[in-house]
C-alpha cells in the first residue's frame, strides 16, 4: 500500500528548486546601559554584568570561579570591584550594569582585597598549575608565605591525590573551592550531579555523594568539569601520569581542531599533542554546538589512535 | 519529541541542547520501548511495544484530525494527498491503538495535543526506528505527523533523523548512496550524470546500483565476486552472523581498508592498513545538522598506515588512471564544481565560519539553518510534499511459546558499534555483556542477577549474563553489539530487510532464555 501511495510522489530524480533562506527570527535589540569604568563612560546592552563592561573597556578583570558557560555563584570574590555609593565590594562577574553606576576596579581597596583573596587561596592550596592565577599574583603583589609556616603543611594542601579510575584524577590539594566542577556537573551543562560541596567552613570539599571512589558514584565521565577546573585539582590521568614522570612539556606541545570520530553531532575536538601522541582532549568554550562539552567517548574515546604499535595489537589480539 | 531515539546516551551533546530546552520549560515527549535514560528526563514516556511504531503514529494522526488540530493551511497550501491518508488513518481508534501499542489511551491523546498544539515542535527519531524490516515506512508515518501540523520548514519546527557516526551524513552527501551522484543528484537524471561523465571523463551507469544488503543477497547468488570494505565492520555489524561468514566465504576476492583488524578483515585476501581520518588526515565530515566542518591532521599516521584519500588514488593509478597528487582541498574544489550543495563551502569559509550547513550554493550563501522552508513560500516553491498511506506489520521475527521475549538491541554511553574504536580506551562504565530483562521476568522465569544464560533466537544461541533493569517492561529484553567477541548478539538478530531502505531489523527479534544446565558434582 505505501509504495502505491508513493504513485504520485514528486520525481525524485528531479533536483528540488532552491527555496527562500531560512533565518532564524531576529531578536530585538536589548537597550543599552550606559555607566562609567574607571572614569570612562561605557555603554552595554542591558542584562550586560560589570565584568562584561569592564573587558569592553580592555581592563583585566582576574576571574576564578567565572567562566562565560556556567551560572556565576559568586564564591572566589577575585573579581570585585569598587560601586559608588555601594558599602561593599560587587562582584563583577555577577552584578548587572545599571544606569548611571560609578565603577572603579583599580583603586587601592579593589587591590588589596583582591591581593589577600589570592593570598588565602595559595596558602592552604597548590596554586602552582595554574599559570593563570599565578600571574594575577605576580600583579597583585599577593604573597602567602606572610601568613607563616602553617601555609605548607595545611590539610587541605597534604591530603593524598584520589586515583580511583583509569579517565581522570582528582588532586584536592590543589582545589580552590570554585564550584565550577559542581555546576558543570549539574545544571549548567551535564546535569548529572555526581559531585556537589559537602561539609561547611574549613571542610568544605568537592564530593561524590557519600564520598564514594567515582566508579561508585553516578558519574559518566564526561570529564565536562575538568574542562572548567581552574588549577588542575581535576585532570585526565594522562596528563597527570605524563606530570609525575616529569614528562609533560607544554613547550613541545600543539593543538589542533577536528571533528569528533564518533556520533553524529559534530562536536569540535581540540587535540593536544606531544611529540606526535595525543595527551589531552578538550573543546573549545566558544564552540556552538559544545560549549566546551564533550561526553566521555570524545573526551577519553581517542586511545585508538595513539601509540602506533601497542593499541593495534591490543586490538587484533582481542579478535582472535 | 524523542521517537526511537536514546539521544542521552548515544548523542550526549546534542541532549544537552534538549536539557537547556527543558530548563526553559519546553515538554519533553519520548517514545521508546524502554525507559532510558533519556525517557527519564521526558515529562511523558510512551513505552510501546517494539514494531508497533506505525500503529501508534496513525493513531496520533487520527486523533489531530478528529480534534480539529490539524494545520489547514498548510496541509492546502503545501501537501498532497491528504484525503487518501485521512481515510487511511481513520480505523486506528485510541482504543485499537491502545490494544496493540501497549501505551494508554490517555497518553496517546495527550501527545496528539501537546505536539500538534505546539508553537513550534522537533521530531527526532534514531535506530529505533529504522532498524525495522518496515523502517522506512515508519519515518514516513513520522513525516504524516510533521505535515499534519506544519511542523516542518520553519524556525524551531521540523523532522530530524540524529545521525550515528560523524560523517554518515556526509557519505550519502558525497555519493555513497546506490542512487545518487555527489549532492544527492540522480544517477537516472541524464543531465546530472552527463556533467560528472564530462568532469571525469567516463560513462556513469544510469542504474542504481546495491545497498549493503542486496550487496549481500547478490554475494549468495554468486553476482558479487570481489567485495572492497572501507572502514566498515560487517562481519560484526550485520544481522545473523553464521550467514554473513557462510556468504562472503563464497567471495572470489575480499579487501578490507581499515584501522584495525576487525573480524572482517581477518577473512580478508588483502588488507589495506588505513590511518584515522578524524585526526591522522584532513578533509571534512558533515554532521547531523548538515553542517560541513574541517578534520585536521593532529598527528602523524601511525607507521606503516596511509591515509584512506592515498590509498584510494594509488589504487586508481594501478587501473590506470592518473588521478594526480592526493590533496583533500584540490579534491573539495572539484566537489564543488560538480555538487551545486556545495558549491560556496571554500576551505577559507568553512574555516572562517567553523562549518556551513548545506545547502550553501555560492561564496555569498550563509548555508542553511533548516530545509523545506520553500514549502511555506507563497505562492510555493518545487512540488507539494505527499502524506503516506503506511500500514504497520508485525515484525519478521514473531514470538511464539518457543521464542516468547521479544529482543531488541541498542548502544551504551561509553561504547561505540561494534567496540573496534572504543575497545581501545579503559573505560570504567564498561561492563560485561548481559541481557538486560525486566524484574518481573526475571522473577517469571527464576532468574538470578548475573547468572549465566543461555539466550536463543531461530537463528542462533549466546551465553550471558542476566542483568535486571526497571527501564524495561515485562517480555522485552536488551543486549547491544559492542563486544562481538565476548556476547555475539548479532548470531540472534534477523537479516530481515526493509526493501526500501536494506536496513535490517535489528531492533526486533523473538528470544528464549533458558537456564545453564547446572555442572553435576562429578563435572
Amino acid at each position: 500500500m505505501s509504495d502505491q501511495s508513493l504513485a504520485d510522489a514528486p520525481d525524485l530524480t528531479v533536483p528540488v528548486p532552491p527555496g527562500p533562506v531560512p533565518s532564524a527570527p531576529v531578536r530585538e535589540r536589548r537597550p543599552e546601559v550606559e555607566l562609567s569604568v574607571d572614569g570612562q563612560l561605557v555603554s552595554v546592552p542591558e542584562g550586560s554584568t560589570l565584568l562584561d563592561a569592564c573587558r569592553q573597556c580592555e581592563i583585566d578583570t582576574p576571574t576564578l570561579c567565572y567562566v562565560e558557560t556556567l551560572t556565576p555563584v559568586n564564591v572566589c570574590r577575585v573579581c570585585v570591584v569598587e560601586l559608588e555609593g555601594s558599602r561593599t565590594l560587587v562582584p563583577a562577574c555577577s552584578r548587572k550594569a545599571e544606569p548611571g553606576m560609578e565603577i572603579r576596579t583599580d583603586t587601592e581597596r579593589v587591590r588589596l582585597s583582591r591581593r589577600m583573596v589570592l593570598e588565602f587561596l595559595a596558602s592552604s592550596t597548590d596554586v602552582t598549575q595554574s599559570p593563570e592565577l599565578c600571574g594575577y599574583m605576580e600583579s597583585y603583589g599577593a604573597d602567602p608565605e606572610r601568613y607563616g609556616e602553617r601555609d605548607a603543611q595545611a590539610e587541605s594542601k597534604t591530603q593524598p591525590v584520589k586515583v580511583d579510575n583509569e579517565l581522570y584524577v582528582r588532586d584536592y590539594a590543589k582545589c580552590v573551592l570554585c564550584y565550577k566542577c559542581v555546576e558543570a556537573c549539574g545544571e549548567d551543562a551535564q546535569n548529572t550531579f555526581a559531585i556537589a560541596v559537602a561539609g561547611r567552613g574549613f571542610d568544605a570539599h568537592i564530593a561524590t555523594e557519600f564520598d564514594v571512589s567515582l566508579p561508585e558514584s553516578a558519574c559518566v565521565y564526561c570529564g565536562n568539569c575538568i574542562g572548567v577546573c581552574p588549577t588542575g585539582a581535576l585532570v585526565f590521568k594522562a596528563e597527570h601520569d605524563l606530570r609525575e614522570r616529569g614528562e609533560w612539556d607544554a613547550s613541545r606541545q600543539e593543538s589542533t581542531d577536528t571533528i569528533c570520530p564518533y556520533c553524529g553531532v559534530g562536536c569540535t575536538l581540540s587535540v593536544q599533542t606531544q611529540d606526535n601522541q595525543i595527551v589531552k582532549v578538550t573543546s573549545p568554550l566558544d564552540q556552538e554546538v559544545t560549549s566546551g562539552n564533550l561526553c566521555i567517548k570524545g573526551r577519553f574515546g581517542w586511545q585508538f589512535t595513539t601509540g602506533p604499535s601497542e593499541t593495534s595489537d591490543d586490538v587484533a589480539a582481542d579478535g582472535e | 519529541m524523542l521517537w526511537g531515539s536514546n539521544a542521552r546516551e548515544t548523542h550526549p551533546i546534542y541532549f544537552h541542547h534538549v536539557l537547556k530546552g527543558i530548563r526553559n520549560g519546553a515538554p519533553l515527549y519520548v517514545v521508546d520501548p524502554r525507559r532510558t535514560s533519556s525517557a527519564q528526563w521526558a515529562d511523558r514516556w510512551l513505552g510501546l511495544d517494539v514494531g508497533t511504531d506505525i500503529t501508534l503514529a496513525n493513531a496520533i494522526g487520527r486523533e489531530i484530525l478528529s480534534a480539529g488540530l490539524e494545520n489547514r493551511q498548510f496541509i492546502e497550501h503545501a501537501t498532497s494527498r491528504f484525503e487518501a491518508y485521512r481515510a487511511a488513518v481513520e480505523p486506528f481508534t485510541l482504543d485499537f491503538a491502545e490494544r496493540e501499542t501497549g501505551v494508554p489511551r490517555e497518553a496517546i491523546r495527550d501527545l496528539a495535543h501537546a505536539y500538534a498544539k505546539a508553537p513550534t515542535a522537533q521530531l527526532c527519531w534514531t535506530l529505533g526506528i529504522t532498524e525495522h524490516h518496515k523502517g522506512v515506512d515508519n519515518v514516513l508515518a513520522l513525516i504524516n505527523l510533521a505535515l499534519l501540523t506544519g511542523h516542518v520548514g520553519r524556525y524551531g519546527s521540523g523532522l530530524c533523523p540524529l545521525r550515528g557516526q560523524n560523517n554518515v551524513q556526509g557519505g550519502g552527501d558525497m555519493g555513497a548512496l546506490p542512487d545518487r551522484l555527489t549532492g544527492f543528484q540522480h544517477v537516472a537524471n541524464d543531465a546530472c550524470r552527463a556533467k560528472f561523465e564530462a568532469a571525469w571523463n567516463c560513462k556513469i551507469p544510469p542504474k542504481p546500483g546495491r545497498h549493503i544488503s542486496a550487496m549481500f543477497k547478490a554475494m549468495d547468488a554468486g553476482d558479487l565476486k570481489t567485495l572492497y570494505v572501507l572502514g566498515e565492520n560487517p562481519v560484526g555489524s550485520e544481522p545473523d552472523t553464521k550467514h554473513v561468514m557462510a556468504t562472503m566465504a563464497k567471495l572470489d576476492f575480499l579487501v578490507v581498508q581499515d584501522l584495525f583488524l576487525t573480524q572482517t578483515a581477518e577473512i580478508a585476501d588483502v588488507v589495506l592498513p588505513a590511518s584515522a581520518g578524524w585526526a591522522e588526515s584532513e578533509g571534512t565530515v558533515t554532521s547531523s545538522e548538515r553542517k560541513v566542518q574541517r578534520v585536521r591532521r593532529a598527528v602523524a599516521p601511525a607507521p606503516g598506515t596511509r591515509d584512506d584519500m592515498a590509498i584510494v588514488f594509488d589504487l586508481a593509478n594501478r587501473l590506470g588512471h592518473d588521478w594526480g597528487d592526493p590533496n583533500s582541498e584540490t579534491l573539495w574544489n572539484e566537489l564543488r564544481t560538480l555538487s551545486p550543495m556545495h558549491a560556496g563551502m571554500s576551505y577559507e569559509r568553512l574555516e572562517a565560519l567553523g562549518g556551513i550547513r548545506w545547502p550553501c550554493y555560492d561564496e555569498s550563501h550563509p548555508g542553511e539553518l533548516f530545509l523545506h522552508g520553500r514549502l511555506w513560500a507563497n505562492p510555493r516553491i518545487g512540488p507539494r510534499a505527499p502524506f503516506s498511506v503506511v500500514e504497520p506489520e508485525a515484525p519478521v521475527d514473531y514470538l511464539d511459546d518457543d521464542f516468547p521475549i521479544r529482543l531488541t538491541t541498542g548502544r551504551r554511553l561509553d561504547e561505540y558499534n561494534t567496540g573496534v574504536q572504543t575497545g581501545a580506551y579503559a573505560s570504567p562504565l564498561r561492563r560485561q555483556e548481559a541481557v538486560d530483562i525486566s524484574p518481573e521476568d526475571a522473577a517469571q522465569y527464576g532468574l538470578q542477577e548475573y547468572e549465566q544464560v543461555r539466550i536463543s533466537s531461530r537463528r542462533g544461541s549466546v551465553v550471558a549474563p542476566v542483568r535486571l533493569d526497571p527501564g524495561l517492561r515485562p517480555g522485552l529484553a536488551f543486549m547491544t553489539m559492542h563486544a562481538p567477541d565476548e556476547v555475539n548478539t548479532n548470531e540472534l538478530t534477523i537479516e530481515a530487510i526493509d526493501p526500501k531502505s536494506g536496513v535490517s531489523e535489528f531492533k526486533a527479534t523473538a528470544i528464549r532464555i533458558d537456564k545453564m544446565v547446572v555442572a553435576s558434582a562429578g563435572d
